[in-house]
């Protein structure tokens, strides 16, 4: 198949809402906690278990990604994103079979197997295209898809809710809602199938840099550069330090302030994690297009360094001061959403345009390595203490020490970081393009 | 006679704004749904 290429006149502005199409419908995945109490109270379910389709569907997210990083950019974007459309809505397909015969196996199938290569494919697939088409700002462009991944779940999760209310949450109502997700995203993505091009020549902005300007770097040797296990560090350790709050937020903010004048309450712990999601998405957009000002190696440098300085604020004075507690965190979060979002475009400076889609899908493994040691570490830690009888704010005091730790590791990574040395750089830039054309063409 | 490349691309403004607006609305419906619950913060 080969890529579609853009007709003459055609706006590098149509690209981004393709890219988003896709990112906010596979950004559902973290919404899949409103499906849990009525699938565990229809089907009788641990809560354990109800957790499955999701845990399968970042792992399948992470795999795909990394294994099929270079179909994505043999192939281009509108494959990419008709395989993340027919994967992510047969997925729910399957899971309404799976709750209309109370088959709890079909679910995670469907949503986990089959969606999560979706969530991975679809994860991956504006990103090189989007580079291409915004040479002179690719944090921004980049930036504005990834965030549409964090905001996805803040469309779903309302919309899910308000579903499972009207069908009822029983297992034919659970099936209703999963069918009406599935043809709901096939839809919503076809947006993106259709509009997605990828530039017809190598300077798609007239007088700005071309998409073949610097080293260029294939996946293959990119993994083997000490640069690429740098960032894979960076990525892994910002993660971690993320999810260190975002996994515990509500319990978090409850504990730190239980025994003092101004306790916090349930629904107000629910508005901070609201209040952090938006920090999150808000990180994606902003400090991405500031990375395109001031550098990616600096910005990272700030994600790293400042990140440290606000988990030792909270562990120093976040008990004696709500608003520094719920700022500091703000920031944390904002840090989180911008590690994410900018790594692309760290990628593209670092390697080239060659096969930007494809190093980012093999560095994604961190970002699986860091789901599963960020809520370890702080989950780990705060039963610990529990169990040592302590309480409040010091349930955590260990786990911000750990966090500031893992910050710094990151923050060296980053320092380590050097242009690729020339032995790893294919030859002829231009060669290369011109060689993945012709058998795109004969294709 | 006119030959294609004297025809200047055809306007895809209409386009655009579709597309934005496709992406725009449940965005912004996330975010109105964001706003009321994070308030939550400061007043429940």
């Amino acid at each position: 198949m080969s890529p579609p290429v853009a007709p003459p006149g055609w706006s590098r502005w149509l690209v981004p809402p393709a890219a988003l199409s896709v990112h906010l419908s596979i950004g559902q995945a973290y919404a899949w906690s409103v499906f849990k109490p009525p699938l565990e109270s229809a089907l009788g379910l641990s809560g354990t278990q109800s957790a499955l389709p999701f845990q399968l569907g970042i792992v399948m997210l992470g795999l795909s990604a990394a294994f099929g990083g270079t179909l994505v950019e043999r192939n281009g974007p509108r494959w990419a994103m008709t395989v993340a459309l027919v994967c992510f809505s047969s997925g729910f397909l399957l899971s309404a079979l799976g709750a209309a015969t109370e088959q709890y196996w079909l679910i995670v199938l469907g949503y986990g197997f089959v969606g999560g290569i979706g969530l991975g494919i679809g994860y991956i697939s504006p990103v090189s295209t989007l580079i291409k088409w915004f040479p002179d700002r690719p944090g921004m462009a980049t930036g504005i898809a990834i965030m549409g991944f964090g905001g996805g779940a803040l469309i779903a999760s309302p919309w899910s809710a308000q579903m499972l209310e009207s069908f009822g949450s029983d297992s034919s109502g659970i099936a209703v809602a999963f069918l009406v997700h599935g043809l709901s995203y096939a839809v919503f993505m076809l947006l993106g199938v259709l509009l997605v091009r990828v530039p017809r020549t190598e300077k798609p902005v007239s007088g700005g840099p071309s998409i073949l300007e610097g080293p260029q770097v294939s996946a293959r040797s990119a993994v083997r550069t000490p640069q690429f296990w740098c960032l894979w560090v960076v990525l892994c350790m910002n993660v971690s330090a993320g999810i260190g709050i975002l996994e515990k937020a509500a319990p978090m903010i409850t504990d730190f302030f239980a025994d003092t004048s101004t306790p916090v309450s349930v629904s107000a712990a629910a508005g901070f994690v609201a209040l952090l999601s938006a920090a999150n998405m808000a990180g994606r957009i902003g400090w991405s297009s500031t990375s395109d000002l001031i550098g990616r190696k600096n910005i990272y440098r700030v994600y790293l360094g400042a990140g440290a300085l606000m988990y030792a604020l909270i562990a120093l004075f976040g008990d004696s001061s709500k608003p520094l507690f719920i700022l500091c965190a703000l920031v944390i979060l904002s840090f989180y959403g911008g590690g994410f979002a900018t790594i692309p475009a760290y990628l593209k400076d670092l390697f080239g345009t060659y096969q930007v889609g494809a190093i980012h899908g093999r560095l994604l493994t961190a970002w699986s390595t860091a789901g599963v040691l960020g809520p370890l570490i702080v989950n780990w830690i705060a039963d610990r203490q529990e169990e040592a009888g302590k309480g409040g704010a010091s349930l955590y005091g260990l786990s911000f020490v750990i966090m500031i730790g893992l910050l710094v590791v990151g923050f060296v990574a980053n320092e380590l970081v050097r242009p690729v040395h020339a032995r790893h750089h294919i030859p002829a830039p231009r060669e290369a393009a011109d060689v993945e054309r012709q058998q795109s063409e004969s294709a | 006679m006119s030959n294609d490349s004297s025809q200047s691309p055809p306007d895809r403004r209409g386009l655009i704004a579709f597309a934005w607006v496709w992406v725009g609305v449940p965005l912004a419906y996330g975010v109105f749904e964001l706003v009321r619950k994070a308030t939550q913060l400061f007043t429940g």
